[in-house]
């Protein structure tokens, strides 16, 4: 065998295999969301939007509670996280740029992406639900947000470092102070790519389940109160899934189903954005 | 032709960080409501040169300078000149364009809202007299709103050189402004200049020594840091002082 020949056996066999790995996952990917898509269908009425869960047991009842209380959550941790995110990705990559602090704090920052949400859960659980006393909104926002604040560190830093440094001489050399530099030139030219770094982390932690359970828990109540324990869709699919009825499952599909394209339509607004902006 | 010295450089020296010397020992005036052009070949310290009228090297830590530059009269090297101030009075023009990504009218009101203007009536008007100024008008007038980035690289650094006459400038320092343009362009921008002396001092680092014969009244010749001579351009151009100012003007080297 001459080895061109061996080469090009090589190469399709490696061909094969990762085509082999790519379908092998996405036929997963797939077949989940086409599950969830069948299964959630069925169950999704207007009723699941308009009534609180009825009576354990008894048919009908909504899922009023669990769409408000994860709104509210996913709201809050957006509130609270975005701007520290913002505003720590803008350190890093102006003040500090090139300094060991923002070596420090981004290496950091790619740690904490990768700490387990449940960790981040019982973190909260120990400082804000146990000395306060009960579970509450506020602390499932709150440990959300911890979530959020690294992913979106991350993305401004990397999107303020890809806007050229010479637009940034142009402004200063009008006379701009650093801070009007930043704002109103460079928040400019990154804007997309911080949007998208923003749309994308809010899509990684509506769907957490973990560390809600630990710090909002949960409510079969219809509630707005953050100072008290609220429902959320994914602990609410989380006991609904693992409970005794029937009407239940169905329920948890249709919340599946929903947080599901609520996820998917953030995540494709995300990436459409990013292909808008560098075409 | 004014004699009226608007920037005086004594013994300047300027180390970049890791201890690089730049420039060296540089004595130069620049005259008012003049074209200085600065030439030499690269890496000799032009454009660092011209990066010290406006303190631009502040930007990047242990950048270090010693010695003066006199700029009417008071020393901008010093510890108490406000940069944001001196930048304001001393504009700059780079390589490449250097659009905002905003319309085209937010990037010369950006100048003017940094100025104070903000009444939206005196931003028209100072958008207006700007672009007028830089001979844009014409070709943008019903396009304000469009993304700058959709202007060509000619209109593009006319549109900077608005932005930058829109806050009022003493003196504009130019840095290649033309190197990344094509001819009719570039011949806009050396017309522009031309008129722009009128009310205010040019300093021009420029590659093209055919540009800076034709556009300037004086000339520095830089190498190694070291300015070698410094005279009215006509006598660089036809009978330089210097040997090695005569080799480079007459291409022998660079």
């Amino acid at each position: 065998m001459t080895r061109e020949q061996k080469r090009k056996i090589e190469g399709s066999i490696a061909l094969s295999l990762s085509t082999m790995a790519a379908f092998f996952g996405l036929f997963w990917l797939v077949f989940i969301l086409g599950d969830v898509l069948v299964h959630g269908i069925k169950a999704l009425n207007l009723g699941l939007f308009m009534n609180d869960p009825a009576p354990a047991g008894v048919e009908g009842g909504g899922l009023r509670n669990a769409f408000v209380g994860q709104l509210m959550i996913t709201l809050f941790a957006t509130l609270i996280g975005v701007p520290i995110g913002v505003l720590g990705g803008t350190f890093l990559a102006e003040y500090a740029r090139g300094r060991k602090i923002a070596r420090l704090i981004s290496i950091l920052a790619d740690i904490m992406v990768s700490v387990p949400s449940i960790v981040i859960g019982t973190f909260i659980y120990a400082i804000l639900v146990k000395p306060i006393g009960h579970f509450s909104g506020w602390a499932g926002s709150v440990a959300l947000a911890i979530i959020m604040v690294p992913v979106v560190l991350r993305t401004t830093e990397d999107m303020l470092s890809l806007v050229p440094w010479t637009l940034r001489e142009a402004a200063f050399a009008l006379g701009a102070p650093y801070y009007k530099v930043i704002t109103q030139v460079v928040y400019r030219g990154a804007a997309t790519g911080i949007l998208t770094g923003i749309l994308l982390s809010i899509a990684r932690v509506a769907g957490e389940t973990a560390p809600l359970l630990f710090t909002s828990f949960n409510n079969s109540f219809f509630s707005l109160d953050m100072k008290k324990p609220i429902s959320s869709l994914t602990v609410t699919i989380f006991q609904y899934a693992m409970g005794p009825y029937d009407s239940w499952h169905t329920q948890a599909w249709a919340a599946a189903f929903v947080i599901t394209i609520f996820i998917l339509i953030l995540t494709i607004t995300g990436r459409l954005l990013v292909k808008w902006r560098y075409r | 032709m004014s004699e009226t010295v608007e920037i005086e450089v004594k013994g300047l020296n300027f180390h970049y960080a890791g201890d690089i010397h730049a420039l060296k020992e540089i004595d130069l005036t620049i005259h008012k409501n003049a074209v200085t052009a600065l030439i030499g070949p690269s890496g000799c310290g032009k454009t660092t040169l011209l990066r010290c009228f406006n303190r631009m090297h502040d930007l990047y830590p242990k950048n270090r300078y010693e010695g003066e530059i006199y700029f009417q009269g008071s020393n901008i090297l010093s510890k108490e000149t406000d940069l944001i101030d001196l930048r304001s009075r001393i504009g700059m023009v780079f390589q490449k364009p250097t659009p905002f990504p905003m319309s085209i009218f937010d990037n010369i009101a950006y100048g003017l809202k940094l100025k104070g203007v903000s009444r939206r009536s005196d931003l028209a008007e100072g958008v207006e007299k700007a672009l007028m100024h830089a001979a844009l008008w014409d070709e943008v007038k019903d396009k304000l709103g469009a993304s700058a980035y959709e202007l060509s690289g000619g209109q593009q650094q006319r549109l900077v050189i608005a932005r930058a006459l829109a806050v009022n400038p003493e003196v504009l320092l130019f840095d290649e402004p033309t190197s990344a343009l094509d001819p009719i362009s570039t011949a806009k921008i050396e017309e522009l200049a031309t008129t722009l002396k009128k009310e205010i001092t040019i300093v021009i680092v420029t590659h093209n020594m055919q540009q800076a014969a034709r556009i300037s009244d004086w000339t520095g010749f830089l190498m190694l840091g070291e300015l070698i001579e410094f005279g009215r351009t006509d006598k660089i151009f036809t009978s330089p002082s210097e040997k090695l100012t005569e080799d480079y003007v007459t291409g022998r080297f660079g």
